[in-house]
């Protein structure tokens, strides 16, 4: 019996605080998202019924909330690919000993200083699409350089444009995921890589069976971190290309709604999005708690 | 235990401490003085930010005793600062007075009851004959009036380049009669050598354009129709819009949809476009580029809406349980006297709605929107919030948002239809 | 307060410590040359935006045009034959002007947020990574989940629930919002942190029978020094930079930077962008000296952690 309390009091004690906290600033508001998605409420004139999921319904048989949902999942798959390809490229060369390693570091890493309130419009010269004469951004550049080919119209493209939007992203948070793998690659014993070497293991094999497998956990925090950054997406959109029809994603189509006072629409969005969150988080915990016990 | 024990009381006391310091520290001192007013508005940069001082300097003169507080919140707009209002209108705690275009884009706020009716305000300072009637007859809504307009834009203004034109053998100064003419000079503009003759940008300015083709097509009763009701969204005339919208888009610049409204300015600056659809706040980017009205550069109404004044106009409101009402009295008198409408439309480059100022005060251009807004007639701009409710314009803008990518004209006729009959 | 004594005891990561094996060989070899040239191609790359944001900032109004964003500016700042008198300089005095306020202010939100919330997410983690008790995982997703709200989604609510409590407009009101969205991320952070260094200290404490906060006092917190790098860098950017909450929360006359940096640069119809981008950098230097102070001990502190065992 005592034991028990003391398996069970201590720690949810210690954690009770953020518990009840949470509970109440993100479980309470996401109950009072998710009862105003349960109503009638278009306007700033109050809610009279509960019209029970039918806004859900309607929403997810609309062409406008579709169309936002692919461009967010164009925008995640590049945004995360990115990340983590420059992010561990740029953490492998340096973790391989280069001198003046600190001012790269500086330099890959600052972009996660700069908001894009401002640096949006910089953006949005970069990838402005006009080609030929008129070029300018880096279509200008590429054309400078002899790589004229490479010119395209960015965002603009219907499909695949979206990607082009996550060029931006990937500038601001490769570095971060860069300085994640730096320490996940640091923190691997020498003793370790040396025994794998003096086993014989060749190069491709010491990363598959030592250093991979130590750099999961890291990756795994990398790639959530990445991923729910990637859902919210909003400020960069916002400031790069506004919130318009071509570039809408839902947290940005939510905007539109709610500046539109159409708040039962905003919160069905709001309530879709953290649905679709689980998509990544619940993968993610499972992974996690495998791996543990394997170590364990 | 006990170190457990003192841990969660340290833990709770960091909290506590957070808390408290959140709770003492508490807000301005003069919360329950009713000698202040407090401003919500989007003017935080710029001209607007100089005509605001201008008018804030009247206010102080005429009413010393009253203090004057910006809670600006820029951006997108306007949008952040509606965003930013909505929730603290929510929370039953409004500002005195709020910035919000003039029109319909107030409708939310008048259904909610959150606006109080101004028309004593107007009789007693004689606004009614102050303004034009065509204005008055915009701004009421069920024989009421919640707002009181600062400053008119006009929105139906194409702005044309004067070399670019010449060069390809057409005359600037005279405007093509309608739609038809005018598609048949940017064809002759683009066979000239000029690939992309229509300076265009990002979804409102789309937008805009589109809804001066609409005027040109219905002409100002028909367009004011389509607010109404009394227009059909499918009617023949909106089809030949949507028809001309499409061939215009096809002179358009291909980045349209990641431009400013100033970049796209610009590209008619550099003489890469012979044209460009836009309200007359551009004059600003003209003056400072250096160009001379009438030599480099002139206006004129946009094809086929010549004798209509597409009117847009920022305005403030009195909130419902505004916390100093008096006082939000006495700003919006300062807005509405000629005086603060001198000194604010002088500094922002905009006109002034009251009939009775002087002409002669103003620049060139301006004198000749104060004309033309006088004797023409005024129909309410749809890109900025003055014919449609906030959530009308912004399934319009989405709708045209996407015709400007997928160009599917079909599509682009369902969905404005579909559009007036969600707002039904 | 608490956690700059605390970490004192910690033995000083150095900046950067190499093992031998991974020195920088010297002399020349193919391999070598092109990862730097990678390497300084990637610099360039990542300094297209700075490029344009610097000079951009440094060109009269007239001379602003996005579609020549690339040259320098064709009137420099102290060439005083621009018409009209508005040179580069203005940009920054107009921008340093808006901006000083609020600058002040940022740090009296951004620094406390940082620490507050690395120091109770490191509890959290703590527990969540070192105490095996039932549901811990349950526990850990409730936490997690947090992170993935849409906080537009939830401002008409809590800004109803500030004007409940009758919380002022500005950065206290703030501050306590960024500790308690905080909270998610910094656990995570730490609770992965925790999980990646070695247990035997640890476990050797608990065989001593020493209570868990006098463990989590005298032991884990002294080697957290890199998970406290890591989230004070995360939050205080995050506070820094964040303009949502400050938009809903606070005003202008008592807000963040962000807040005067949006009016700056979109208050106007004919926007400023020499003035507006004069002040995206004014505004991103202190994140950015966090970055380079900080940077420092990111890695280093983080590889002497592993290096103890």
């Amino acid at each position: 019996m005592r034991k028990g309390v003391r398996n069970w009091g201590p720690p949810l004690l210690l954690l009770s605080p953020t518990i009840i906290i949470l509970g109440i600033f993100v479980y309470g508001l996401i109950a009072a998202n998710v009862r105003v998605s349960l109503t009638n409420r278009t306007s700033l004139v109050p809610a009279t019924e509960f019209v029970g999921l039918d806004n859900y319904i309607a929403l997810l048989a609309e062409d406008r909330f579709l169309h936002s949902l692919a461009n967010l999942a164009v925008f995640t798959v590049v945004f995360i690919a990115g990340t983590m390809l420059f992010g561990f490229l740029w953490a492998w060369m340096l973790d391989k000993g280069v001198s003046a390693e600190g001012i790269f570091r500086s330099v890959y890493l600052f972009p996660m200083a700069v908001s894009f309130v401002a640096s949006g419009v910089v953006w949005r010269w970069l990838l402005n699409s006009a080609e030929g004469d008129r070029a300018s951004g880096l279509n200008r550049i590429l054309e400078t350089f002899g790589l004229g080919f490479l010119q395209n119209s960015w965002w603009n493209e219907p499909t695949w444009g979206m990607a082009a939007i996550a060029l931006p992203a990937i500038w601001q948070l490769s570095g971060y995921v860069m300085a994640l793998f730096l320490a996940g690659f640091r923190g691997i014993p020498d003793e370790l890589r040396e025994a794998a070497r003096m086993d014989g293991a060749s190069e491709w094999k010491l990363y598959r069976f030592v250093i991979f497998p130590q750099l999961s956990p890291i990756a795994l925090s990398a790639l959530i971190i990445v991923s729910h950054m990637s859902l919210k997406v909003f400020d960069l959109i916002m400031s790069v290309t506004g919130s318009i029809y071509v570039t809408e994603v839902p947290a940005t189509y939510m905007w539109v709604t709610l500046t539109s006072n159409d708040y039962a629409k905003s919160a069905t969005i709001a309530t879709v999005l953290l649905v679709l969150a689980s998509v990544f988080i619940i993968p993610y915990l499972i992974q996690t708690a495998r791996s543990e016990k394997a170590n364990r | 235990m006990r170190s457990t024990r003192m841990s969660v009381i340290a833990g709770a006391a960091i909290l506590g401490l957070a808390l408290a310091g959140c709770s003492t520290s508490s807000a301005g001192p003069s919360e329950d003085d009713p000698n202040q007013v407090e401003v919500f508005t989007w003017w935080a940069a710029g001209s607007e930010k100089v005509g605001l001082d201008a008018l804030v300097a009247v206010f102080a003169e005429q009413y010393p005793d009253i203090a004057f507080s910006n809670a600006a919140v820029a951006g997108g707009a306007g949008s952040n600062a509606k965003a930013a209002l909505a929730s603290r209108l929510e929370a039953d705690n409004p500002p005195d007075t709020f910035q919000a275009h003039a029109g319909a884009e107030l409708n939310d706020y008048i259904e909610a009851g959150q606006l109080q009716d101004l028309s004593s305000f107007y009789d007693e300072n004689g606004l009614y004959e102050a303004f034009p009637d065509t204005l008055i007859e915009q701004l009421t809504s069920d024989g009421a009036i919640y707002s009181v307009p600062s400053n008119i834009h006009r929105a139906n203004v194409t702005w044309v380049n004067v070399d670019v034109l010449e060069g390809a053998g057409i005359d600037p100064t005279v405007a093509p009669e309608s739609m038809d003419a005018w598609i048949d000079d940017l064809t002759t503009l683009q066979e000239s050598g000029v690939t992309a003759p229509l300076a265009l940008g990002t979804e409102w300015t789309q937008m805009q354009l589109f809804e001066n083709v609409l005027i040109a097509d219905l002409g100002a009763e028909g367009y004011t129709g389509l607010w109404d009701g009394t227009t059909d969204w499918d009617s023949a005339e909106v089809q030949t819009a949507i028809g001309h919208y499409g061939e215009l888009l096809d002179f358009a610049n291909t980045d349209y949809a990641g431009l400013d409204w100033d970049a796209a300015t610009q590209i008619l600056l550099d003489g890469n476009a012979g044209y460009n659809v836009m309200g007359d706040w551009a004059e600003a980017a003209f003056v400072q580029a250096g160009q001379t009205y009438g030599t480099e550069y002139t206006t004129w109404a946009t094809p086929g809406t010549d004798g209509i004044f597409d009117f847009l106009a920022d305005s403030f409101t009195l909130a419902v349980g505004a916390p100093h009402e008096t006082a939000a009295i006495d700003w919006l008198t300062t807005i509405s006297s000629a005086e603060g409408q001198k000194a604010f439309n002088i500094a922002k480059g905009s006109i002034p709605a009251r009939m009775d100022a002087v002409a002669t005060d103003y620049p060139e251009y301006q004198q000749t929107a104060m004309a033309s807004f006088q004797e023409d007639t005024i129909v309410s701009s749809l890109a900025h919030g003055s014919a449609a409710s906030v959530s009308w314009s912004a399934d319009l803008s989405s709708a045209i948002g996407k015709f400007g990518a997928d160009r599917n004209a079909d599509e682009l006729l369902t969905a404005l239809v579909a559009a007036a009959a969600a707002q039904e | 307060m608490t956690v700059t004594e605390k970490t004192r005891p910690a033995p000083a990561p150095a900046p950067l410590p190499l093992s031998p094996a991974l020195r920088p060989r010297r002399g020349f070899s193919l391999g070598r040359t092109l990862k730097y040239t990678i390497l300084i191609v990637f610099v360039f790359i990542v300094m297209i935006p700075v490029y344009v944001l610097i000079v951009t900032s440094l060109k009269p109004p007239a001379d602003v045009n996005p579609a020549t964003s690339w040259g320098l500016p064709v009137r420099w700042p102290w060439q005083s034959e621009t018409p009209g008198g508005a040179t580069g300089f203005d940009n920054w005095s107009a921008a340093y002007t808006a901006l000083a306020p609020s600058i002040g202010r940022t740090f009296m939100l951004a620094i406390p947020a940082a620490l507050i919330s690395a120091l109770l997410g490191s509890m959290n983690g703590f527990v969540l990574s070192r105490w095996r008790f039932p549901h811990a995982n349950l526990v850990f997703t409730f936490i997690l989940f947090g992170m993935f709200i849409p906080y537009q989604a939830v401002m008409t609510p809590l800004v109803q629930m500030k004007s409940t409590l009758g919380l002022p407009s500005d950065i206290s009101t703030l501050l306590l919002v960024h500790v308690i969205y905080g909270l998610p991320i910094c656990t995570l952070i730490f609770r992965n942190y925790y999980v990646s260094i070695p247990m035997e200290l640890m476990e050797a404490s608990r065989v001593d029978g020493a209570g868990m906060m006098r463990t989590y006092w005298s032991i884990v917190l002294p080697l957290s020094l890199p998970g406290f790098v890591v989230t004070i860098i995360w939050q205080f950017t995050n506070a820094w930079n964040d303009f949502l909450f400050a938009m809903f929360l606070s005003d202008t006359a008592g807000g963040p930077v962000s807040l005067a940096l949006n009016n700056l640069a979109q208050g106007a119809q004919l926007a400023n962008y020499g003035t507006a981008m004069a002040g995206a950098l004014i505004a991103s230097l202190p994140t950015l000296l966090v970055y380079i102070i900080l940077g420092k001990y990111f890695i280093g502190g983080l590889m002497s952690g592993s290096v103890k065992s």
